[in-house]
């Protein structure tokens, strides 16, 4: 009885409730997430693990802008079947440069965390163009502006810096360089293009992702981010990393 | 409206209209060469159009002394009649989105229309458009009575109402443009969540400032309900809009968290918008009308505050159910699994308590709609709690998640739940806003009723079949150990299903119109001009009703 009474007291003190609350609602949040910046073993060691070059973040950004997220997921659970059908489960460590993350929770289309380099840039440049040219019964939308819009690069630098600022470890030379990096890693002939490689290392996919070198469209970018999903680091492939994750 | 307004009031307010077209005309400058620009003119003009709409009527005779004795109910009928219009637009956007899944080709072409960008526009419509104005309009109506306090001004309640339709409005706009953080139901950017901060925070000190007016010793019910969603909600919206803008003059910024914590940000946020927005607002909603409209008191005063503090607690623990199998570590989600159990106890607290409180007023469901809408919220909000701690068990997420299972469980709640309390307390109210007999018609409110009805069961049903034969196709193997159907045969077996359920979505956009018709002639019909008796702060014939039954 006397917890009633208490309440009844309690109820007559607008403050009484706000306070009441303000703690009982932050306590759940406090425990489950401030820890996961503190406990280290939340997101595994990746040596390799190498940040999206500036063309890599447009595409992603351009991802973001047309909601592919809400009919993909980004995110392979560790159930057989999950495995079986997408690849390695995904790893803490290989969305750690991903503000914010991409993992989804509605499979309308199937999973997109690995699926860079399983289909060709022609490929994913037709399908994107209009899915059914591809695959007949797709219900997944065309997105054929993306070949005739140019890609914005005048403030990618600024996109860098932002993403500096929230932890993702771009140096000053990437930051001055990110426009012509991203037009560089589009144009593998251009003189340009030993600068990408030498910022972001040698494995950087370099090519016309679009197959026309002359302009560097949204479709460019795009499929520069696609591309890349589930290649930033080896970490996943590797047994031990499986089995270390696993316990 | 405006008349209703003392000439320092209309000051009051055409100075806060200066000051958005001012930040709107800045916004459009210096983001001129970024789509945040479109947005500055937008507020611009809001802006202007307000101190034009005020400025027509600034030299009417200002209103009597005597205003202060009665509720002020201005900023209730208009947030009523936004939900209205929200929800037959964002109803129509959810069935458009429904039938591109049929017909992909229904986007049309352009890239505003593509299923991504419209999907946001249709969940942000429904909850925060329709949803919320609901949630504000009733709460002021709801705060009065109780209180036995008029608000304290009549300025603030417009701009809370006003400045949370321009957030409502950037945010969908926002999203047809491309503008969207992607974080679920936190689409909106950086500059649009700083402006949800500002009126939020204003809202919140206005119930604070109402309530400390109360001539009630106790605090009601509803209002534990109204306060914890708006606190709750602040402190959700803060946290996880937590973001670096590239410039300030461009939409885009990158949240502050990345990967598993951010991961594990959104969906404490998401689950607890569920939570504290499509929850503890429509309950305090609930244990307002469905008493009152039942003339029954509440059923028991201390299941009332057990299931209160029981949902306040255990469901900020429960949004790691979300990312069961996932890269968060595995503690986390068996916490996440285990409230989720628990919360079944206050949720069915909650909705036994409301259903008990009918008891002796059941000839009364089945005559009037109105408290039949009321009803079966209560049965689909029972329903609803119980699947979703079953989902959160980690073997039956397993077939669940990434399934239109989850679609199915959300619109149980969103269509079942949220909708039809929302109509029920529509229609309870708008008679007695606008000083009418009864609804323009009963028929038509009978006619909502079934439609609503049955396109919520045709909803449901088909998404449940949807996911969870999708979700057993993808992991049935063949004997060879391999795996038995492809994405694609999955994908085509969802085809009947899908348009099911965009049957099903029509019915309940038809009844949507159906209610917005009716509340519209209602309006227009003449009615008493006298004040009632539940426009005067005096104890109300209906208050005897919320005293606890105990
Ligand atoms: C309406 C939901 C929907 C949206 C939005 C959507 N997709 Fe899809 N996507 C699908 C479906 C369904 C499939 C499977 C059929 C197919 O291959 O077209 C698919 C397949 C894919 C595939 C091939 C996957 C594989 O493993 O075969 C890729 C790549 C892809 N989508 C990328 C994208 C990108 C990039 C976007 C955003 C620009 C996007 N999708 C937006 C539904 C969607
Ligand atoms: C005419 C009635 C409605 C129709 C046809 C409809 C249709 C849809 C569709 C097609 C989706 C996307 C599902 C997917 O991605 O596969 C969706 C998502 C959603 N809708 Fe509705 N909807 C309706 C009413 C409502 C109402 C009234 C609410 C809330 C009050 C609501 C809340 C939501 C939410 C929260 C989601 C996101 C679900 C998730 O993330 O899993 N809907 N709706």
């Amino acid at each position: 009885m006397s917890i009633f009474g208490f309440h009844y007291r309690m109820e007559s003190k607008a403050i009484g409730l706000t306070i009441g609350i303000i703690v009982v609602a932050s306590i759940g949040g406090l425990v489950e997430i401030a820890p996961l910046f503190t406990i280290h073993q939340t997101v595994e060691d990746a040596p390799d693990m190498r940040v999206y070059t500036p063309l890599e973040l447009a595409g992603r950004n351009i991802y973001i802008r047309e909601g592919c997220y809400a009919c993909h997921s980004q995110m392979i659970r560790t159930l057989r079947d999950d495995v079986d059908r997408y690849g390695p489960y995904s790893l803490a460590v290989e969305s750690k440069y991903d503000h914010p993350m991409l993992w989804g929770s509605k499979r309308t289309g199937p999973d997109l965390a690995r699926i860079g380099e399983k289909y060709s840039d022609q490929w994913h440049v037709a399908h994107l163009n209009n899915p059914r040219d591809v695959v007949p019964v797709s219900v997944m939308p065309a997105y054929n502006w993306l070949m005739t819009t140019e890609l914005r690069t005048s403030d990618l630098g600024l996109h860098l810096k932002a993403q500096r600022a929230v932890g993702v470890p771009y140096t000053d030379d990437m930051i001055a360089n990110a426009a012509q990096d991203a037009f560089a890693q589009a144009n593998p002939d251009s003189p340009l293009a030993d600068g990408v490689t030498k910022r972001y290392g040698k494995a950087t996919t370099m090519r016309s992702f679009d197959g026309k070198p002359s302009v560097l469209t949204e479709m460019d970018a795009l499929v520069a981010y696609l591309q890349i999903l589930g290649r930033l680091t080896e970490a996943a492939h590797k047994p031990v990393a499986q089995a270390e994750a696993a316990k | 409206m405006i008349a209703q307004l003392t000439l320092i009031e209309r000051q009051r307010a055409i100075a806060i209209c200066i000051a958005v077209a001012v930040g709107g005309a800045l916004i459009m400058l210096g983001g001129r060469d970024d789509v945040m620009g479109i947005h500055g003119a937008l507020i611009f003009v809001a802006g202007m159009l307000m101190i034009f709409r005020i400025g027509m009527s600034y030299y009417a005779p200002e209103p009597s002394e005597d205003r202060l004795t009665r509720y002020y109910d201005d900023p209730s009928r208009a947030g009523i009649v936004l939900a209205m219009i929200w929800v037959v637009f964002a109803l129509a956007v959810g069935d458009w989105v429904a039938w591109q899944l049929v017909e992909p080709n229904l986007t049309f072409g352009p890239a505003w229309s593509s299923f991504g960008r419209l999907r946001p526009v249709h969940t942000t419509g429904v909850i925060f458009g329709f949803g919320g104005n609901a949630l504000i309009a009733t709460s002021f109506y709801v705060v009065q009575r109780t209180s036995r306090a008029r608000l304290p001004d009549q300025v603030t309640p417009w701009f809370v109402l006003l400045g949370y339709n321009l957030f409502c409005l950037l945010a969908v706009t926002g999203y047809l443009m491309g503008i969207t953080q992607s974080k679920e139901y936190a689409e909106p950017e950086w500059y649009v969540d700083l402006w949800l901060v500002v009126v939020w925070v204003i809202y919140f000190v206005l119930y604070l400032r109402t309530l400390a007016r109360r001539k009630e010793p106790h605090i009601y019910v509803s209002n534990w309900y109204y306060m914890a969603f708006i606190l709750v909600v602040a402190i959700l919206h803060i946290v996880n809009n937590l973001a670096v803008p590239i410039s300030l003059t461009s939409a885009k910024s990158y949240s502050a968290f990345a990967g598993v914590q951010d991961a594990m940000t959104e969906w404490w946020y998401g689950h607890n918008a569920v939570a504290f927005f499509l929850t503890a607002g429509f309950l305090g909603m609930m244990y307002y009308y469905l008493p009152i409209r039942a003339g029954r008191p509440i059923y028991s005063y201390r299941m009332s505050i057990i299931s209160f503090w029981g949902i306040t607690f255990f469901y900020m623990w429960a949004g790691s159910h979300h990312l069961h199998y996932t890269a968060l570590p595995q503690w986390v989600q068996t916490l996440g699994m285990t409230f989720s159990l628990m919360l079944l106890i206050p949720s069915w607290g909650s909705a036994g308590n409301l259903l008990l409180t009918l008891n002796g007023a059941w000839d009364k469901v089945r005559d009037d709609a109105t408290l039949r809408f009321m009803m079966v919220a209560a049965v689909f909000y029972g329903l609803t709690t119980f699947e979703g701690s079953f989902m959160a068990i980690r073997s039956v997420n397993s077939l669940s998640h990434y399934t239109d299972w989850t679609v199915g469980h959300v619109h149980a709640g969103a269509l079942g739940w949220v909708a039809m309390i929302t109509f029920g307390a529509i229609y309870a109210s708008v008679p007695w806003l606008w000083k009418r007999e009864q609804m323009y018609s009963p028929r038509l409110v009978e006619v909502h009723f079934w439609l609503a009805l049955s396109g919520t069961v045709i909803y449901v049903f088909s998404m449940w079949n949807s996911g969870i034969v999708q979700g057993l196709m993808w992991r049935t193997y063949n004997e060879g150990g391999t795996l038995a159907f492809s994405f694609i045969d999955t994908l085509v077996a969802m085809h009947p299903y899908y348009i099911a359920r965009a049957v099903g979505g029509l019915f309940f956009l038809i009844g949507g119109c159906v209610g917005a018709y009716n509340v519209w002639m209602t309006i227009l019909q003449p009615g008493a001009a006298a004040s009632q008796a539940g426009d005067v702060p005096q104890p109300p014939p209906a208050s005897g009703v919320l005293q606890p039954a105990e």
